[in-house]
């Protein structure tokens, strides 16, 4: 175990910059989840991390000690690859013994550790099986249990369960996590799904363009997004975002519609800012205001309504179930101490 | 109009032509699809094998129809010293040749699998030796091997290593040798290629991860590489060694056997007792004693070195 840090990473793969500067620090024992769209430099900064890709400038420290120069073996770190990267020759065990081999470790030390990491991961029945006879979940734990055999300082994932059908991926995402709070081990996990992030992560770090646009705790991120991007990449249905200015103790939204500011840390009048309202923060209010229903999408717990408001296309996620034709109006109103606000000029959250 | 016309018409079962029921019964399919390949097979494979079976237990010679000699002929190539000397030889010439054609290419094939510079560029060189017609090849070392004009002993007696021209293929054993060489600069690049291919179908993420599990690099080549390489590696290992113990145009080109038909490997020999020598039926004898040899060379590969049991069924992921 032991704590990773990120200074001021960055990385060029000939002249072009991929990743720009990206500070991390991660405490011993955390689950942190490297999140953002296809792209940015997730992967690049875990093969970094691992050792994979040498690093162009900054620093990497893993328990203290700066790893630029330290080769992928000596860093005691496992990976476990998107793609899983089993032997194919080899069988469950040998593959999970592998390591242990090249180390030169005996026999009953090989079946030792491996027989527990299997127990953790109920492979006991499988592991002299070759990995194609494996479904693609199996061949997942045992991609894992040759990381766990490792025991190593900090383990890594890459996009682990994106092969995976959404079951499994539900099922494995708590067996992950549960792993996690057994070993407690500092893990690194990347994924460019939002609600992996959120379901798992001590910390979420959001990535874009090779930078971090912001790193929390997920309901932090979700509460408080610090700029537009991350307010657009955590929630689902995602926020509605509406242009328009601050103009007499109000927010006039598209069509001239007047909506509720936040009553502390509204900004000045005058600034052209971007009003964020969440679909599960608008609520259905009598004395609200008008909206066009368009689409209406029950999913059983809550529904979901696409609606227009003075031209502005918004979502509403409500608990009510509501039977509305398209084109009926529906009065709703925010929840006026859930709205964000941005600058529209730089995206950065302005006010509270 | 049509429709009240199409009303009362009922669909009937067409009675088939006897020639359709022909085509669908499903015996005479099989015998007419396989006739073509199987005429061809016969006029192009087995007529010459059976030809050349046949003759082996003849007396024919060049010019007269034989008789029937039973197993003469093999009687007379048991003991025949020079045919002993042809059978050494082509085991020899085999195993030499096939060992430095894989040393050699399995190095090149680790090498042109790096990123190096101008890297197709280097392929196409490599490709070189073998789109050479096999004639020009022995034509090329027959000047480089040759007593007077030899470019080597040339560069050697530049360069004050040696005083006389070295002997490349006037006696024995450097003949022997220097065939050897030849066969296996002309083998290098398909055993390099093929082997090439088969790197290129590792996942580089088997190496990251072995990297991760903290391998040497002789690890990865002796746990990783060696293993997934050895299915391909046994499909071209068979084909090289049959190639190479039927090996005919180098050696017959650059020495025809000589000096003193100690470099004579079963197929100038038996080429050379049957079309120039006349005796056909002993040539004969002498192709078809290089059959049990081939079948043992494909047998053992085959079994030793094919598919493995984590291979079977569909590809891993
Ligand atoms: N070896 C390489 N050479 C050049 N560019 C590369 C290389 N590897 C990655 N890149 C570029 O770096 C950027 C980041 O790639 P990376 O694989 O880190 O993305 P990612 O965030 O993991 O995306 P995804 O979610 O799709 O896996 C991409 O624009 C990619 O094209
Ligand atoms: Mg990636």
């Amino acid at each position: 175990m032991a704590t990773v840090d990120i200074r001021q990473v960055r990385k060029a793969f000939g002249s072009t910059q991929i990743l720009h500067g990206v500070s991390v620090a991660i405490e011993d024992g955390q689950f942190v989840v490297l999140v953002g769209p296809s792209g940015c430099g997730k992967s690049t900064l875990l093969r970094m991390l691992a050792g994979l890709e040498n690093i162009t400038g900054g620093e990497i420290a893993i328990g203290g000690r700066v790893v630029n120069n330290v080769p992928p073996k000596d860093r005691d770190i496992a990976m476990v690859f998107q793609n899983y990267a089993l032997y194919p020759h080899m069988t469950v065990f040998q593959n999970m013994a592998f390591s242990m081999k090249l180390a030169g470790a005996p026999r009953e030390v090989m079946e030792r550790e491996v027989q527990k990491a299997a127990k953790i991961l109920g492979l006991e029945q499988l592991l002299h099986r070759f990995p194609r006879q494996l479904s693609g979940g199996q061949r997942q734990r045992v991609a894992m249990g040759r990381a766990i055999v490792r025991n190593p300082q900090v383990f890594l994932f890459d996009e682990p369960l994106s092969n995976l059908d959404a079951k499994l991926r539900v099922q494995m995402r708590a067996e992950i996590k549960e792993l996690h709070q057994r070993l407690k081990v500092t893990t690194v996990y990347v994924t460019h799904d939002q609600i992996e992030a959120m379901t798992m992560a001590d910390l979420i770090v959001v990535m874009n363009h090779g930078r971090v646009e912001q790193a929390g705790q997920p309901l932090e991120l979700y509460d408080r997004p610090a700029n537009l991007f991350v307010a657009g990449f955590i929630g689902s249905p995602a926020m509605n975002m509406m242009e328009g200015r601050v103009e007499g103790g109000s927010f006039r939204g598209p069509g001239d519609v007047a909506w509720p500011l936040p009553l502390n840390g509204a900004p000045p009048p005058g600034g052209e800012v971007i009003y964020g309202i969440r679909p599960e923060h608008l609520r259905l209010d009598p004395e609200g205001l008008p909206a066009t229903v368009h689409v209406v999408e029950p999913t059983g717990s809550e529904t979901q309504v696409l609606m227009h408001v003075g031209g502005a296309n918004l979502i509403g996620a409500f608990r009510e179930r509501i039977i509305a034709k398209p084109g009926e109006i529906l009065k709703v109103s925010p929840e006026t101490s859930l709205v964000h606000l941005f600058d529209k000029g730089t995206g950065q959250r302005v006010g509270n | 109009m049509s429709v009240t016309a199409a009303e009362g018409w009922v669909r009937q079962a067409k009675e088939q032509s006897w020639l359709s029921k022909l085509f669908d019964w499903k015996p005479f399919l099989v015998v007419m699809c396989l006739l073509p390949a199987l005429g061809l097979l016969m006029v192009f494979l087995t007529y010459p094998l059976g030809l050349g079976i046949w003759l082996a237990f003849t007396d024919t010679t060049i010019g007269r129809s034989g008789r029937w000699v039973g197993i003469e002929n093999f009687e007379f190539m048991i003991e025949d010293p020079i045919w002993w000397n042809a059978v050494f030889y082509s085991v020899f010439y085999t195993a030499v040749a096939t060992v430095g054609k894989f040393g050699l290419g399995l190095w090149l094939a680790l090498l042109l699998n790096n990123h190096l510079p101008f890297k197709s560029l280097l392929r196409a060189i490599i490709l070189l030796p073998w789109i050479v017609p096999t004639v020009l090849t022995a034509v090329a070392f027959w000047w480089i091997y040759n007593p007077q004009f030899s470019v080597i002993s040339y560069i050697f007696i530049e360069l004050g290593l040696r005083e006389t021209n070295i002997d490349f293929i006037n006696t024995a054993w450097p003949a022997r040798w220097s065939l050897i060489a030849a066969n296996v600069w002309r083998g290098i690049p398909f055993v390099a290629i093929s082997l090439l291919a088969g790197l290129q179908t590792i996942s580089p993420s088997l190496y990251e991860a072995a990297l991760l599990d903290g391998s040497s690099a002789w690890q990865r080549f002796r746990f990783i590489t060696f293993p997934m390489l050895l299915p391909i590696l046994a499909i071209v290992m068979t084909f090289s060694i049959i190639f190479t113990f039927t090996d005919f145009q180098l050696v017959y080109a650059i020495t025809r056997g000589g000096p003193v038909n100690s470099t004579h490997l079963l197929a100038t020999l038996a080429f050379q007792r049957g079309i120039p020598g006349g005796q056909l039926g002993e040539g004969a004898a002498i192709a078809v004693s290089m059959i049990p040899f081939l079948v043992f060379a494909t047998l053992f590969s085959y079994f030793a070195l094919a598919r493995r049991k984590w291979q079977q069924g569909e590809a891993n992921d």
